[in-house]
């Protein structure tokens, strides 16, 4: 602190507003603006803690493993070949350049799955450190949402090398991708909200979870393609969100369309009203979590 | 002096459910046959507590007397169920040095963890980076893997990094023990030196001699109560000889 400061805060008046107007943080357990505005605006001051955090995991990732980063790009395409080979030559999928068609569901559901994953497996270490020290524990989730996009973005790439390899157009529509990304971001913020609310006070839904992401993935258009559903199960399509984030992220990349808006304004009020309902559920629980644990 | 931590009439809880029940398998089941029964267990019991900034406040009292979750609720680690908490100030917690460091990450990486950690920006934390490193002397090693690094030199670091914040208000687990005797001298002089500047600074020790020697106030803790709170040479007296009593009439029991 510069001799300047030091002195306001000697003479820091009585009043806690005055010393709030001094610059010195100020805690209040009783003058406290409703929970979810106020985890809101601690995020934002420990904003660059999130940054930190995404670091840390990418780098905690990498440092000991020879190919590093280009992990991420190799993962989706190997994963990519070996579903390739199974859908096309087993199943004689009429999905025309199925390559492209699967990589741009997969990448895309892996982005979603590992959110979310990661955000439920994160609770002990996360309820563990924040148990010690202040952190806004929303910090942790919007770190695991950091961290997911950022391998979104790295997972392109070898979409791009398929697209080239297969001669697929690089459509201009894929300058809609951002606006799809950033609807599914804010459903996978939700959902992420409400797992680890629930995993921070039962263990078990991390197990739990991964079975449900498993399954989910197989009732949601990625690896065939949603014609092949007979009508009568059709509503399990329409039923599921993922149904309708896939699409609008695919439709740019494979078809060379932008979604229509239908489509897209739907999506993002479905994931606008996810994200508001895990963020008033998170809140609301979150002075609970310090004893959960 | 205005009051940098004023606590009135602050009780807390915990909730002790009478058996574990951690998974939501074991939760449904027990609800449903209405088995869920907690305990409630008052770790803190209506505390009414002022100290004013620039103060040198010890916490004295026996295992579980409430010292820590104190600190906590200072801390805002945990919300009181009753009363008001206010504090004024940045708070330096230097109750576990090290807490979330990352083996795999250097020195440096772990320091602008540490920093972030702490509520501070990436741009403020690199700018004190090196008054850091140096302070904690560790130029040599801070690019390798903190996995590499000793625990005293670990705990020197977060020590560093604790402190070089100018923090307002420090916290400090008497338990504490940084490094050899050297650097332990070098811890004391830096909070010497923050006390001398005005700032708040609160011990939590079972050690009445340690409590005497670093105190000017201090505060016995029994069950959630304050029981006594006056001058540190009477209050740490008056506990020195209530605990040799208690330790014969235990020695007497047996």
């Amino acid at each position: 602190m510069s001799r300047e400061t030091e002195a306001v805060s000697r003479e820091a008046p009585r009043a806690p507003v005055s010393a709030a107007a001094a610059g010195v943080p100020v805690y209040d357990s009783e003058r406290r603006r409703a929970q979810w505005i106020e985890e809101a605006a601690n995020l934002w001051q420990y904003r660059g803690l999130v940054h930190e955090l995404v670091i840390r995991d990418i780098k905690v990732r990498y440092k000991r493993s020879v190919l590093g980063v280009l992990w991420t790009m190799l993962a989706p395409l190997l994963n990519m070949v070996a579903l390739t080979l199974v859908f096309s030559v087993l199943f004689k999928q009429a999905i025309q350049n199925y390559p492209v068609y699967f990589m741009a569901g997969s990448i895309f559901w892996a982005f979603f799955a590992q959110t979310t994953s990661t955000a439920a497996q994160q609770t002990l270490g996360s309820n563990e450190m924040a148990k010690r020290m202040y952190v806004p524990r929303s910090a942790f989730i919007a770190s695991a949402l950091g961290g997911g996009l950022v391998n979104l973005v790295l997972s392109l790439v070898p979409l791009i090398v398929i697209l080239i390899v297969t001669g697929f157009p690089l459509h201009a529509t894929w300058a809609f991708l951002p606006v799809s990304v950033f609807i599914v971001a804010l459903f996978t913020a939700g959902v992420s909200l409400i797992l680890f609310t629930v995993a921070s006070r039962f263990a078990d839904i991390k197990e739990m979870y991964l079975v449900i992401v498993q399954t989910w993935f197989f009732l949601t258009p990625i690896v065939y393609h949603p014609s092949i559903v007979p009508p009568k199960y059709r509503f399990a399509l329409w039923a599921n969100p993922m149904y309708y984030f896939v699409q609008t992220f695919r439709a740019p990349i494979y078809d060379g369309v932008i979604p229509g808006a239908g489509l897209v304004l739907g999506s993002f009020a479905l994931a606008v009203a996810v994200l508001v309902t895990g963020w008033v559920f998170f809140c609301h629980r979150r002075d609970d979590m310090a004893y959960w644990s | 002096m205005p009051a940098a931590i004023r606590l009135e009439k602050v009780t807390l809880r915990y909730r002790i459910p009478r058996e574990r029940i951690g998974s939501l398998k074991e939760y449904a089941i027990r609800r449903l046959k209405r088995q869920v029964a907690y305990d409630d267990f008052e770790a803190l019991h209506a505390i009414d507590l002022s100290v004013s900034a620039g103060e040198r406040v010890g916490l004295i009292g026996r295992n579980g007397a409430g010292k820590s979750t104190l600190f906590r609720v200072i801390s805002r680690v945990l919300p009181p169920a009753e009363g008001r908490v206010y504090v004024a100030g940045r708070i330096a917690p230097i109750l576990e040095l090290g807490l979330g460091f990352h083996g795999e990450l250097t020195g440096r990486e772990n320091v602008m963890l540490q920093g972030a950690l702490l509520g501070f920006s990436r741009a403020e934390t690199r700018r004190r980076l090196d008054r850091i490193v140096e302070w904690a002397e560790l130029q040599d090693f801070i690019d390798a893997p903190i996995r590499t690094f000793s625990t005293g030199m670990a705990a020197r670091l977060a020590f560093a990094v604790a402190t070089d914040v100018d923090p307002d208000i420090l916290l400090v687990d008497e338990a504490l023990s940084v490094g050899d005797e050297k650097f332990q001298r070098k811890c004391h002089e830096r909070m010497e030196g923050l006390v001398a500047r005005g700032k708040t600074f609160m011990l939590v020790s079972h050690s009445p001699s340690q409590i005497r020697d670093n105190c000017e106030r201090v505060l016995w803790l029994h069950h959630g109560r304050i029981v006594l709170d006056g001058p540190a040479e009477a209050v740490a007296d008056a506990y020195h000889q209530w605990s040799l009593g208690e330790t014969d009439a235990v020695g007497s029991g047996l």
